[in-house]
């Protein structure tokens, strides 16, 4: 299995092995981080994500950190407001409990200051060597706010892509810090809740919101071609309206990594009627985790599911998913 | 005495149209007496005709014999007119073209003919002030001019071209009525009074002058005149020309198209001007002046009037001759080398047409030569040079394609192989036919990405080839491998890079058994997972069997350390395949003052990449060892194009012919033999620490690889009893590599082969997977 860094061969490994087993009802949707489940007339969003993040503690955060606001920022995605959260610990025998302590208090200290509560949670304790150190799981609970309907297969040739802050610290932040390659001191993880940001953007302008996307595992480029493969429609992105931080640009060009591809976990794309963009990067630049919010894109009818940037050089290049590893396409 | 009279109908295929074959038919046939006719029925030519049994015999024997220069005979059939015979003394004549059936369902390839230089007929008229063509930029004949540029659809006739727009004018058209004249159904047929004309249009930055036809060329010319870059549609797409001897005007070009180092092609007015530029060979005169005029790589002359930033640092000078009337009076009124290059941006597909060409090219002219033939295919400038005193393409486009290349074993149903992923071309074939598509660039460029499915799309319609199997590369990122996943086929083949490159030259020259290949290449996926690229298979059409190798080492940062062949040389050095432990400390400790001279924190980071395995891809690949000496030598750190590392370090190897090989060794691992290149590596950084001279241990290195390489194919060669080589990849472009290990080969009694027709460079990589699909589908059909 080498199905681990969110690109290609883990939405085949969804496609082929997982998602066929759960049924043909969720086969047949647009594959979503959270679902939305009508009870008695509300509209609930559900979200679960488990985290086996290496290193457990890393510059900007840790799993705690992490577990709280990918869970938050999943269910947000759906336009919802989350409400509560769940977490589950399996930790491997022997694992310090100093650490356990530490990564407890980050959950709810990432919880209060998201004003997200921890409702109720479990912790199972596993034999040595199966499992790595701690794994946490979270699972949030949602409502969707009136006015958000989003889905990565609603993007509409015309649509505007916003996105909301700089990409590529937090993959670059892990994979420096667990290998110890010597950027940990210039670099932080971006993780940060998204749901006040989406809250701000949705009472502003929620119908005219048509995709809501953490561009997480697999980084800015796999998202945008995921909706571009949901929606069947081509997308052109700016290469100038791709910020990425100083240190993290010049990381990445020595460990040979493609910002697009690295994995973030504190901003968002939107696709967004081409009517309410301005007004929409306007609210989403007067909050404080979207105030670097660029327009990024637009939605074309033009090469339906693929994505394609204007470079700074004047050209235009396929931004593709990744394919496993990083196999150098040049012969 | 007259012997009985006989009517026959007579089938002729091949490249028998745009090719002055129907006048050809006609003059034969009036000049045998007969009765009949001639006639274009989809991409066959038909004959019709009655007349005695000796000159009945004597048309199909001449049919081939006396073919028209241009003409590719492939096939004469001869069969009993059905209905009635042409009555005697009715003449013979060319009439109306028909077309045989549906385009697509066709179970016939058409064939399309290439573009075709200027004939020496036409350019005496064109510089003949009595002639009406006089300096006419679109005079051509029934020898010459457009051809695959211009096609919209077979037959071959004006009306299925970007000609049909124009009126021939009552002379053109009686000139074209008339089976004695030389334009006789030349389609493009054109003239001053009716013919296309040029135009001049400015950019912000150049001069407004201009207008239309002399005064156009006038204006074009004096902006050259004055150092300034002009955007030029020529037969097969824009290009950008500039002054080659000013220096000034080149940098400029160099600046506007992102181009720092890659070498420009010149062009010169003819053979006396390329021989004051370079080295001209007899096989490369004749190169040089063949109907294709293809760019010519030539030895430069140290003293050449060109300015110093055409081609900076390089072994070979792509010099070309004019090809359209249009290239003929510029080189005459201006009287000096012109750098003609690809009119686009770094690695896009040039622009052909006029509105996107203005958009795309508004930065880097100064001002459009333009004029109102629409070029409905884009056909980039072809590159050729003489390996061992035979031709062979380095990049197949104008003149060449889409001329069809024989298959060995002949696809049993219509197949398309998608090639790889730079330089890419692809392949249609049916039966013994494959046409390669013409070169377009990198697919990661959304445009050429358009320009391929574009391409695809009008060349298989008009030569009728509908795919029912596509064969691809095993590399899952090339988006070529992507393009055949998606799409609506009977079955998909898998092709191994090297296996594909290999077979490529096997195919060209119609070898069907088993041979020794040699891939020598960057990198392509192995069907292990890792990265190929100093591969000795066994092989046939059907399938391989890797034999041997070159030593492994990280791409410390993947594609980065293609780009920058200094971080590829601190993954040999850090990270190399253990094959001689002993040695390793040794050409870390020679390799102080490389480590010292760069930026520390790269050291330490790749240091650390490697021994974590960060990023790190590992490849066996022999360019990637090119790359990694030159910079140890202190060629190039950095590459800002493909290849420019190696071709620096052929280019400071060429003053040291007799250069003695430095120190190899080659070991066993997992059944295969592989070079180890740590003895080599260490001698090279010592002898470099002691002052040698950085050309001696270039031209050693070649040495070595290539002793190498001779070494591994006679040991193959003894124990699977075999004789012929086929050499390929992109690392045959090393041309004193290539040329030193065909040698080798040769002189240790086995038969090297190097590819003529098709690049050994991933431009040919579609056609290897076609002739590779097409004998595994006809093996498969046997069960
Ligand atoms: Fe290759
Ligand atoms: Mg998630
Ligand atoms: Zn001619
Ligand atoms: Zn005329």
């Amino acid at each position: 299995l080498g199905h681990g860094s969110g690109g290609q061969l883990s939405a085949e490994l969804l496609r082929d092995v997982v998602v066929p087993a759960l049924g043909a009802a969720a086969a047949e949707t647009v594959p979503e981080d959270a679902a939305v489940v009508a009870v008695d007339g509300l509209d609930l969003v559900i979200s679960t994500d488990a985290f086996v993040v290496s290193p457990l503690f890393f510059p900007g955060g840790d799993i705690g950190v992490l577990a709280v606001h990918g869970t938050v920022n999943d269910v947000a995605m759906m336009g919802a407001v989350p409400l509560a959260l769940t977490v589950a610990y399996v930790i491997e025998e022997g694992f310090p409990v100093a650490d356990l302590r530490r990564v407890t208090a980050s959950v709810g200290a990432a919880a209060a200051a998201a004003g997200v509560p921890v409702v109720t949670g479990d912790t199972k304790v596993v034999g040595r060597g199966a499992a790595d150190g701690l794994f946490v799981t979270t699972t949030g609970l949602g409502r969707r706010l009136p006015g958000a309907r989003v889905s990565a297969a609603f993007a509409r040739p015309g649509d505007v892509v916003l996105l909301s802050g700089p990409i590529g610290a937090h993959g670059t932040t892990i994979l420096s810090t667990r290998e110890a390659l010597g950027f940990e001191a210039e670099i932080v993880s971006d993780t940060r809740p998204l749901h006040r940001l989406v809250a701000t953007m949705v009472a502003g302008a929620g119908p005219a919101i048509h995709v809501m996307r953490d561009p997480t595992r697999g980084g800015v480029a796999s998202t945008l071609n995921e909706i571009a493969a949901a929606a069947r429609v081509g997308i052109e992105i700016d290469e100038a309206a791709v910020t990425v931080p100083a240190p993290v640009a010049a990381a990445c060009e020595l460990l040979g990594l493609d910002p697009l591809h690295v994995a973030n976990e504190g901003c968002l794309v939107a696709v967004v009627a081409p009517a309410a963009a301005d007004a929409l990067l306007a609210l989403m630049r007067s909050t404080p985790e979207g105030r670097w919010a660029a327009r990024l894109g637009s939605v074309v009818e033009e090469h339906p599911g693929r994505v394609v940037m204007h470079t700074l050089m004047g050209g235009r290049r396929v931004v593709d998913m990744l394919v496993g590893e990083q196999l150098p396409r040049i012969c | 005495m007259i012997g009985a009279r006989v009517a026959h109908r007579i089938e002729v295929r091949g490249t028998v149209q745009g090719v002055g074959f129907r006048p050809f038919v006609c003059r034969l046939g009036r000049g045998l007496g007969l009765d009949g006719c001639v006639r274009n029925d989809g991409g066959v030519v038909v004959v019709e005709a009655a007349g005695s049994i000796e000159a009945m015999r004597a048309l199909a024997a001449r049919l081939r014999t006396d073919a028209p220069a241009q003409a590719r005979v492939a096939d004469v059939r001869v069969s009993a007119l059905n209905g009635s015979a042409p009555a005697t003394g009715t003449g013979f004549r060319v009439v109306r073209s028909t077309r045989r059936r549906p385009a697509g369902t066709g179970a016939e390839v058409g064939l399309i003919p290439p573009d075709l230089g200027t004939c020496d007929r036409c350019l005496t008229e064109l510089f003949d002030p009595g002639d009406r063509r006089y300096r006419y930029a679109f005079l051509n004949c029934t020898d010459c001019g457009p051809r695959a540029t211009i096609v919209d659809a077979l037959p071959y006739d004006r009306v299925r071209t970007t000609m049909r727009r124009f009126d021939m004018c009552a002379a053109c058209a009686a000139e074209y009525a008339d089976p004695a004249d030389r334009r006789f159904h030349a389609e493009p047929i054109a003239c001053p009074a009716c013919g296309p004309r040029l135009a001049w249009h400015a950019t912000d930055h150049g001069p407004a002058a201009g207008g239309h036809g002399a005064d156009a060329l006038a204006a074009a010319e004096a902006l050259i005149r004055r150092g300034g870059v002009v955007a030029l549609k020529g037969l097969g797409g824009y290009q950008l020309v500039c002054d080659a001897t000013d220096e000034a005007a080149v940098a400029r070009l160099r600046i506007r198209k992102h181009r720092p180092a890659k070498p420009f092609a010149v062009m010169v007015s003819g053979l006396g001007a390329a021989r004051r530029l370079a080295h001209v060979s007899a096989a490369e005169a004749a190169l040089l002046t063949s109907v294709a005029r293809p760019i010519v790589l030539l030895a430069p002359r140290p003293e050449r009037p060109t300015a110093g930033s055409v081609a900076p640092g390089v072994p070979r000078i792509g010099l070309f001759l004019p090809n359209t009337p249009l290239h003929h009076l510029l080189l005459a009124d201006l009287a000096r080398p012109l750098v003609v290059t690809s009119g686009n941006v770094s690695d896009e597909p040039i622009a052909i047409d006029d509105a996107d060409a203005r958009r795309r090219l508004a930065g880097l002219a100064d001002g459009f030569l333009g004029h109102d033939r629409v070029i409905r295919s884009r056909y980039d400038d072809s590159v050729a040079r003489v390996v061992a005193g035979r031709p062979s393409l380095v990049r197949r486009a104008r003149g060449y394609s889409p001329e069809p290349i024989g298959l060995p074993v002949a696809a049993p149903e219509p197949l398309l192989a998608v090639g790889g992923q730079l330089k890419h071309t692809f392949t249609v074939a049916r039966d013994g036919t494959a046409i390669v598509g013409p070169h377009t660039g990198d697919l990661e460029q959304q445009a050429t990405m358009e320009a391929f499915e574009a391409n695809l799309a009008r060349l298989s319609r008009v030569v009728g080839v509908t795919p029912r199997v596509v064969a691809h590369d095993l590399h899952p990122g090339y988006l070529s491998t992507r393009y055949a996943a998606a799409l609506p086929v009977r079955g998909r083949i898998g092709v191994q890079h090297h296996h594909a490159h290999v077979a490529s030259c096997a195919a060209e020259h119609g070898v069907t058994g088993r041979y020794i290949g040699v891939a020598y290449d960057g990198l392509g996926l192995g069907d292990d997972g890792t990265l190929w690229g100093g591969e000795v298979l066994v092989a046939d059409l059907v399938s391989y069997r890797r034999v041997a190798r070159f030593g492994r080492a990280p791409l410390p940062g993947g594609a980065a350390a293609v780009r920058r062949p200094a971080r590829m040389a601190l993954g040999y050095l850090f990270g190399g395949e253990p094959l001689d432990e002993r040695s390793r400390a040794a050409v870390l400790r020679a390799a102080a003052p490389f480590l010292g001279r760069l930026p520390e924190r790269e050291v330490a980071t790749v240091r650390r990449m490697v021994a974590q395995g960060v990023n790190c891809p590992v490849a066996s690949s022999a360019g990637r060892l090119f790359d990694a000496v030159a910079a140890l030598l202190g060629l190039r750190d950095d590459a800002t194009y493909e290849g420019e590392a190696a071709v620096a370090l052929e280019a400071l190897a060429g003053g040291h012919p007799a250069a003695p090989e430095l120190p190899w060794r080659l070991v066993t691992r997992d059944d295969l033999i592989v070079y180890d290149p740590t003895a080599t590596l260490l001698a090279l950084l010592e002898a470099l620490r002691d002052g040698t001279d950085p050309g001696l241990l270039a031209a050693g290195f070649h040495a070595t690889v290539a002793a190498v390489t001779v070494a591994l194919c006679a040991e193959v060669a003894a124990r699977e009893r075999l004789r012929t080589v086929c050499l390929s990849g992109g690392v045959m472009q090393n041309q004193s590599l290539v040329e030193t290990v065909v040698a080798g080969l040769s002189g240790a009694g086995l038969e090297p082969l190097v590819n003529e027709r098709v690049p050994g460079n991933d431009g040919g990589i579609s056609y290897g997977q076609a002739a590779v699909a097409a004998a595994r589908i006809r093996m498969d059909a046997r069960g």
